[in-house]
């Protein structure tokens, strides 16, 4: 043991995390071939000769790729290369068929850039305004996946089998700067990464099918009277959903906080780790540990030629680029006044949900109501039908008309409800025959007027609690006058009421 | 039917075929029946189809009967390099670890030339995955020179230009990565030409050294060798480094009166006088200049001061590239795998795999590259090599700021005997001295033959011409041959029996 350790105590760390995130872009076809890349097609259905590695087979850059990958690059702020190109990594694995990874080694097509990350209220204390974390980049480079090995365990030797569908997919690899020191801050940034992705088109996010993957690089930085001494960093591969970030970060915290204690071995002092997570057991297991880095022989691909990317294409990235969670935030918040937590709740949806909130607000509706509809009832439909907003079968300017009905005191709440219900049943149903559907008709406002004339007179004592100042007195009418005419607005009814006390003083 | 002048090209013989004066099966007969007499002499054929071969005389044979316009190759039968991928039978790369591969694809050149109506007449022997310049490095054996069966054929695409000087086919192609066209073409006294780096694709040629292979073509003229890379030339999507321009009209440029009138041809003096040049090669290429000088060429003596590093540069790119091209043959999807006992576990299997599957050059280049490749070592050697490429690529620009070809010995000296380098690398490695020099520049080169030495050896000269000149590189060559009234021929071995 280094007596190290013995200066610090359990509680003297802060995390250092940096997240390696390998994004699946949505392209059509693979990096450098034509083959799909659609998921879950019966293995080694999806390849050729160059995805294959098949010996003579050369490979062709997918366009669309590289347009994806400067997207993002403009929407995470980074530096488009004039100049990029591409890199062989060379090493063994029955997975790669060629021996090498085509990916960018020092030439990557996006440099530099951050992340800001929204950092919840319970963090940061300070009201109800977004609190952002800035999270620095150091780059963002293309390469190909590799296949995937596949161990039977049924027949009677283990048995490996591999499938090479995967082979040569486009993946964005996004490296973080040490900035992150929490797991659920580094949670929180794979969600807003995630988000972004799926934002500008970028990635479809599906974290099921492993379009977003990451690494985690964690260690601590154990500071006690003005002294630091960081853990030797570990790490983490195959994180392939939020929970396990979270889970895989937090348990090498605790790991490394009681190593460290234990044996005070600082940096440089122990070799570099790499351990993978084991979610089924909830523990990260030692996979590699070496006094040097691997060496891949990196060197450029002589079958492709380098790209410059042009400054059109630099616009047209960052034009394209615009449409970010953050940018709706904004105007959720700040131009429609709806409360941080609801807007976030619109946010987290997906842009479709965004803009459908906008476009009903387009068509005439009240902001904040229409959020409350959306966060109750279109999204509980949703999620009940298992359906996007595209299916939903109300469209913005029926939501409008249909909460301009409660606005105009045609319909209460409870009537819209079931107005609504009539709406996504008949999607070529117009609002009024909702309405109407229902049994309400318009009472116009001198029937309403009549019927609050009678109700006054029979209801003396309401006028004198209404002339005393108490104005809710007239609550007490509503009912009755339901019976008289079971269509009568409560809301215009208690108006008209308050209305004729006035006038008869 | 005899071989004659008529009959060993292939402009000649695609007239006869049109003109029906002589069948495609007939011709495929013919060739066959050559192949059976004489192939196992100088094994340049590792494989061949038969069957389909005839059949597809056949049918070239109904449509020139039919009076169809048929295409410019129709009929005529060419050989393939094995590494360049085929449909057809194996694509061996005269490797163990490729022995029984079978190709689902044909290569670009492949298809080209079966587009033009090319019959696919046999694969031929090279150097395993084309390192060697002696075509011994094959799983098949050594081919051996038509010439002299002693002596070597050249390489790596020695079985192509033995196949053609044999007269077994009037055309094959081959592949050229620091030589393997030219070389052999020269010690087996018949044209090779290494086309521009990109005017020909890569599409399905093996893979050794990216940056440097080219497919090419044998011929017994640099007619046919026009008449071949009309058909095989031209940009390739599916090529990343294949060029877009267009592709001239080769056999109009070769046809056009005077080439040589007026033309700036720029000798390497460094070449003609280096020591090591065997002095009858000095004597035949001092002779081919005073023809093109009495023909009316301009003279020129250039300077190329990086020609030194060729070789060094070298055999530092082309191993880097190899030791990653050939990380796919790992025995995990396909060719040949190990079954000893010890490739128990995954790395194990590799790595004998790779132990027995690869012949000794082929491990020797790997770990060269492997070596020059890895950290530490990088800047010092394979950084450096592609700085000293650019200083070659540099000279040529220079020299053809004043001239329109250079010229020089392709060889240092004609075809050596069997067994007499292949034990020292180095030795082998100099055979390049002359040639890598347009691969590092990516310029095209032909050798054509100039007149024998003395014990009946061909003896090649070399012509080396800028980026897309071929039509200027193959018109001066030809002025050339036509001058000397040059009558390709066959070495009195491969003649027809008198019937």
């Amino acid at each position: 043991m280094n007596d190290t350790a013995t200066d610090f105590q359990a509680s003297d760390y802060r995390v250092v995390i940096g997240l390696e995130v390998h994004v699946q872009l949505k392209t059509q076809t693979k990096l450098f071939c034509r083959c799909s890349i659609r998921f879950g097609q019966p293995p080694n259905s999806q390849v050729c000769p160059v995805c294959l590695g098949l010996p003579g087979a050369l490979p062709v850059l997918n366009a669309h790729a590289i347009e994806l990958a400067c997207r993002a690059g403009a929407a995470l702020n980074c530096e488009l290369a004039d100049l990029t190109k591409w890199d062989r990594k060379n090493y063994f694995y029955p997975d790669l068929p060629k021996g090498y990874q085509t990916s960018q080694y020092d030439l990557p097509i996006c440099s530099g850039g951050y992340v800001d990350i929204p950092i919840a209220p319970s963090v940061h204390p300070t009201g109800s305004q977004n609190v952002y974390k800035r999270i620095r980049l150091v780059r963002a480079h293309l390469e190909e996946d590799a296949g995937k090995s596949m161990h039977d365990e049924h027949s009677g030797r283990a048995d490996s089998k591999i499938d090479l569908n995967r082979a040569g997919t486009p993946l964005l690899e996004i490296v973080s700067e040490p900035d992150l020191s929490c797991a659920e801050e580094a949670k929180t940034y794979l969600s807003e990464l995630r988000l972004l992705m799926v934002y500008l088109g970028v990635s479809d996010g599906n974290m099921q099918e492993g379009s977003l993957r990451a690494d985690a690089n964690v260690n601590l930085h154990f500071v006690r009277d003005g002294k630091t001494v960081a853990t030797p960093i570990v790490e983490v591969k195959n994180l392939n959903s939020f929970r396990s970030v979270e889970r895989a970060i937090d348990f090498e915290v605790a790991r490394q906080s009681s190593e460290f204690l234990r044996t005070g071995l600082a940096i440089g002092q122990a070799p570099k780790q790499t351990r993978g997570w084991n979610d089924a057991l909830g523990q990260t297991e030692l996979q590699r540990q070496k006094e040097e880095e691997a060496d891949y022989r990196y060197f450029p691909c002589p079958d492709l030629v380098p790209i410059r990317l042009t400054s059109l294409q630099k616009q047209t990235a960052s034009e394209q680029s615009a449409a970010t969670p953050t940018h709706y935030r904004d105007r959720l918040i700040h131009e429609h006044q709806l409360k941080s937590n609801d807007a976030e709740i619109l946010i987290q949806q997906g842009k479709p949900v965004v803009e459908y909130f906008l476009h009903c607000i387009q068509a005439g509706a009240d902001a904040k109501r229409v959020s409350v509809w959306m966060l109750q009832d279109v999204l509980r439909t949703l999620n009940d039908r298992s359906i996007g907003i595209e299916l939903y079968p109300v469209s913005p300017s029926r939501m409008a008309q249909l909460l301009a009905a409660i606005e105009q005191g045609r319909v209460d709440t409870s009537q819209a409800k079931q107005a609504l219900a009539k709406l996504i049943d008949g999607p070529s149903l117009s609002v009024d025959a909702a309405i109407e559907s229902l049994g309400i008709v318009r009472v116009d406002a001198s029937e309403i007027e009549l019927l609050c004339k009678e109700l006054l007179a029979e209801n003396a004592d309401v006028i004198d609690k209404v002339r005393a100042g108490n104005t809710k007195a007239v609550a007490a009418l509503v009912g009755q006058a339901k019976k008289k005419n079971r269509n009568a607005d409560p809301r215009l009814v208690q108006e008209t009421c308050l209305k004729l006390i006035e006038q008869m003083q | 039917m005899n071989t004659t002048p008529e009959t060993l090209t292939l402009s000649a013989l695609g007239q006869q075929l049109r003109s029906g004066g002589l069948s495609c099966r007939r011709l495929i007969e013919n060739q066959l029946d050559k192949v059976h007499r004489s192939n196992a002499s100088i094994n340049a054929i590792v494989s061949i189809d038969s069957d389909r071969a005839l059949a597809q005389a056949d049918h070239w044979d109904r449509q020139i009967a039919s009076g169809q316009s048929v295409p410019a190759l129709a009929g005529i039968p060419i050989s393939v390099k094995d590494n360049l991928c085929s449909k057809t039978g194996v694509t061996s790369c005269g490797s163990r670890m490729l022995r029984d591969f079978r190709s689902p694809y044909d290569a670009h050149v492949v298809e080209r030339l079966q587009d033009s109506g090319a019959i696919l007449f046999g694969k031929t022997n090279l150097d395993e995955f084309a390192m060697g310049g002696s075509t011994e490095t094959s799983i098949f054996g050594p081919s051996h020179n038509p010439w002299d069966l002693r002596r070597t054929c050249g390489g790596s695409s020695g079985g192509s230009a033995a196949a053609v000087a044999a007269g077994l086919v009037p055309a094959s192609l081959g592949t050229d990565t620091g030589g393997s066209i030219r070389q052999p073409a020269a010690f087996c006294g018949v044209c090779g030409l290494k086309p521009t780096y990109g005017r020909v694709s890569r599409w399905g040629l093996i893979s050794y050294a990216s940056s440097l292979d080219t497919a090419g073509i044998f011929a017994q003229s640099v007619e046919d060798i026009a008449i071949v890379l009309q058909s095989i030339a031209g940009h390739d999507p599916r090529d990343s480094t294949s060029l877009p321009h267009d592709v001239p009209n080769y056999l109009d440029a070769i046809s056009r009166a005077n080439p040589i009138q007026g033309a700036r041809i720029g000798v390497i003096r460094d070449q003609i006088e280096s020591p090591g040049l065997d002095p009858h090669v000095r004597r035949s290429l001092l002779d081919a200049i005073e023809t093109y000088r009495k023909l009316g060429a301009k003279i020129l003596d250039v300077a190329m001061p990086h020609s030194k590093y060729c070789i060094a540069t070298y055999y530092i790119i082309a191993p880097c590239e190899a030791s990653s091209n050939l990380a796919r043959y790992d025995g995990v999807h396909y060719g040949f795998r190990s079954t000893a006992k010890t490739a128990s576990t995954l790395d194990r299997m590799i790595e004998q795999t790779r132990s027995e599957g690869f012949g000794p050059e082929v491990q020797r280049r790997i770990l060269l590259g492997t070596y020059a490749l890895s950290a530490g070592y990088y800047d010092a050697y394979y950084v450096q090599a592609l700085r000293v490429r650019r200083l070659i690529r540099q000279d040529y620009d220079e020299a053809f700021a004043n001239v329109d070809v250079l010229l020089g010995p392709t060889t240092p000296q004609p075809a050596f005997r069997l067994g007499e380098k292949i034990a020292d690398p180095i030795q082998l490695y100099l055979q390049d001295l002359f040639t890598v020099g347009a691969n590092l520049a990516g310029i095209p080169a032909l050798s054509i033959p100039i007149a024998p030495g003395p014990e009946g050896l061909p003896i090649g000269m070399q012509l080396q011409a800028p980026v897309l000149a071929e039509a200027k590189l193959l018109s001066i060559a030809a002025g050339y041959h036509r001058a000397i009234e040059y009558q390709p021929k066959l070495p009195a071995a491969f003649e027809d029996p008198t019937s």
